[in-house]
């Protein structure tokens, strides 16, 4: 069984995508605030259909993650960001 | 212990310019009448809704910054409800880095159109 991966016939070859290390956008450049007036900022921490992107996908911080999801909250209550839409973008 | 306050409401896109800025007077009356103290304001004008609130889908919206007492809020929120002008409003208490943020942002605006190239500012 020493070469067992040489029998397995993938039909596709495995897509290693190279592994980009995630960083808080907030650390890294230290901002402090969110601002929940701007969409434009906002509109990064959100996919099509408007809804928040967790952080594994954006790579933020816990402290910060809240922060973006408290903003955006408010945003949607003021209706600067829309509750559910598709093709946000 | 005088807090920091931001409040931000959408006046009914179907009033008069005399109307909104009646409105507006009206809120700022409340807010100075109770001992607050007007930091900033700004008109945002009129803007499109994400969705539409209570079938319309522009709003006026405006920005008021405002140092105050904690119980004037709830004075001030009563106000908002009893004015059918007004469909939506939010306050919020700003921490330091609000603050900080703001003052930040008003002496960029003030770079900005005093004078034109100005790099671009960490928020």
């Amino acid at each position: 069984m020493a070469q067992n991966d040489s029998e397995i016939r993938y039909l596709t070859p495995p897509s290693v995508e190279i592994k980009k290390k995630k960083y808080c956008r907030f650390k890294k450049n230290r901002i402090k605030y969110v601002d929940y007036k701007d969409p434009e900022f906002l509109k990064k921490f959100l996919n099509e259909q408007g809804k928040i992107l967790p952080r594994r996908i954006t790579g933020t911080s816990l402290k910060y993650q809240r922060k973006v999801a408290q903003a955006v909250k408010r945003a949607r209550h003021l209706a600067l960001l829309p509750y559910v839409t598709d093709l946000l973008k | 212990m005088l807090n920091q306050y931001e409040t931000v409401f959408i006046a009914t896109p179907v009033l008069s310019e005399a109307q909104m800025k009646e409105t507006v007077k009206k809120v700022k009356s409340v807010i100075t009448g109770h001992g607050g103290e007007i930091v900033h304001e700004e008109n945002w004008g009129l803007r499109k809704l994400a969705y539409p609130i209570q079938k319309k889908s522009t709003g006026f919206y405006y920005l008021i910054e405002f140092r105050a007492e904690g119980e004037l809020i709830a004075k001030l929120e009563t106000e908002y409800r009893r004015d059918e002008r007004i469909i939506r409003f939010l306050t919020f208490r700003m921490d330091k880095y609000a603050i900080e943020y703001a003052e930040k942002k008003r002496k960029k605006k003030e770079e900005g159109s005093s004078e034109k190239t100005e790099n671009k500012v960490e928020e």
